[in-house]
């Protein structure tokens, strides 16, 4: 049998001290986030959740060829972030790598502190952050930001999602790498591995985000809250 | 634009966005590369992996030589299969999808519940 085929980090890659540094961020960051799930989530968008973590789940079995035998999948925190909310779209994503490591051994069992440190924690603020900043920026120049528009933001809100999660490799494994071999020849080729990857996350979620919009844009947490946003400012 | 309040419209969106899922979930996943991916890849450089009578040994000096076996390898749906059975993945995924979305289904609800129930701090 091959080995498991996931861009999550297996047991054993960090030490166990850091391993359970990472656990430990990513618990209180996990508690901080269901204190603030409440604020963000409408009745109606409840059910959103746990879709989104659904096709979160189906869309990471998809790996998708980005150079001739190497492959990449979908993260998901920019996705979330903007269909759900930041703090509901790292529950989200937590609850997809916990099943994944739990039920499918996809993903250490120690390494679920780091897996969600990058995954859940960095790619959502980072996408989230990207996504919230280029929509003010688009929101604007004009009243309604056009459909593709909000696609564009949300193409390179996941690019740099999915670039940050590697990101939160190689400041874990400069912390506590486990092994002698140097991360630093590595670096270059694993960020721009990211990158492709990054842009493969991008189309599936500017498609996702697009189609959402499209026929409920109510539900979109970005449209949601920057409406709002905007009508306070103005 | 807005075809607000029309329950078919609303209910098909839903339905359609569960549909969508459980066929990439049960379907698409089958044309998964198989290829390591970027993570992997890059924690392999420096590595030969070698197939020793059907095990996977590393030679060289790479980042996943320290990588431990799972210790739930031997998990019922362990790599996306049902009790590692070829072609089972699609099962094994829409399963996978069913327990997400149950799973955090109750979790959001739990934590909206409690935080919004009317709770009376005091006995009745």
């Amino acid at each position: 049998m091959s080995t498991t085929v996931a861009m999550h980090m297996s047991d054993g890659l960090v030490s166990t001290p850091t391993a359970l540094l990472f656990a430990a961020l990513a618990l209180g960051a996990l508690a901080w986030c269901v204190r603030r799930v409440q604020g963000e989530l409408d009745d109606r968008a409840v059910p959103l959740a746990g879709l989104v973590a659904a096709f979160i789940f189906a869309v990471q079995m998809v790996n998708f060829p980005i150079l001739p035998g190497v492959s990449g999948h979908l993260l998901g925190g920019a996705l979330a972030a903007i269909l759900v909310g930041p703090f509901t779209g790292a529950l989200c994503i937590a609850i997809v790598l916990v099943v994944q490591s739990l039920l499918f051994a996809d993903g250490g069992v120690t390494a679920l502190g780091t897996n969600i440190t990058n995954i859940a924690l960095i790619s959502v603020a980072a996408g989230y952050a990207t996504a919230v900043a280029l929509y003010a920026l688009a929101a604007h120049r004009r009243d309604a930001v056009p459909v593709p528009v909000l696609g564009g933001i949300a193409f390179l809100a996941a690019m740099i999602g999915t670039v940050g999660a590697a990101l939160g490799f190689v400041i874990e494994y400069s912390i506590g790498g486990a092994t002698g071999a140097s991360l630093q020849s590595v670096i270059p080729y694993l960020l721009g591995t990211h990158v492709v990857i990054g842009a493969g996350e991008g189309v599936i979620t500017s498609l996702t985000v697009m189609a959402v919009a499209r026929a409920r844009p109510d539900l979109v947490y970005l449209l949601r809250t920057s409406r709002t946003g905007a009508a306070v400012g103005s | 634009m807005t075809g607000q309040d029309r329950a078919p419209r609303r209910s098909a969106f839903w339905i359609i966005f569960a549909a969508i899922t459980l066929l990439i979930a049960g379907g698409v996943s089958y044309l998964a590369s198989p290829s390591p991916d970027g993570l992997d890849s890059a924690t392999l450089r420096g590595c030969e992996v070698i197939d020793n009578n059907g095990v996977e040994q590393l030679t060289g000096q790479c980042i996943a030589q320290s990588a431990t076996d799972h210790p739930l390898a031997a998990s019922p749906l362990a790599d996306y299969t049902l009790a590692g059975g070829a072609g089972t993945g699609g099962i094994a995924g829409v399963i996978g999808v069913l327990l997400t979305l149950v799973l955090t289904g109750a979790v959001v609800r739990l934590i909206t519940r409690a935080r919004r129930g009317p709770r009376p701090t005091t006995g009745s």
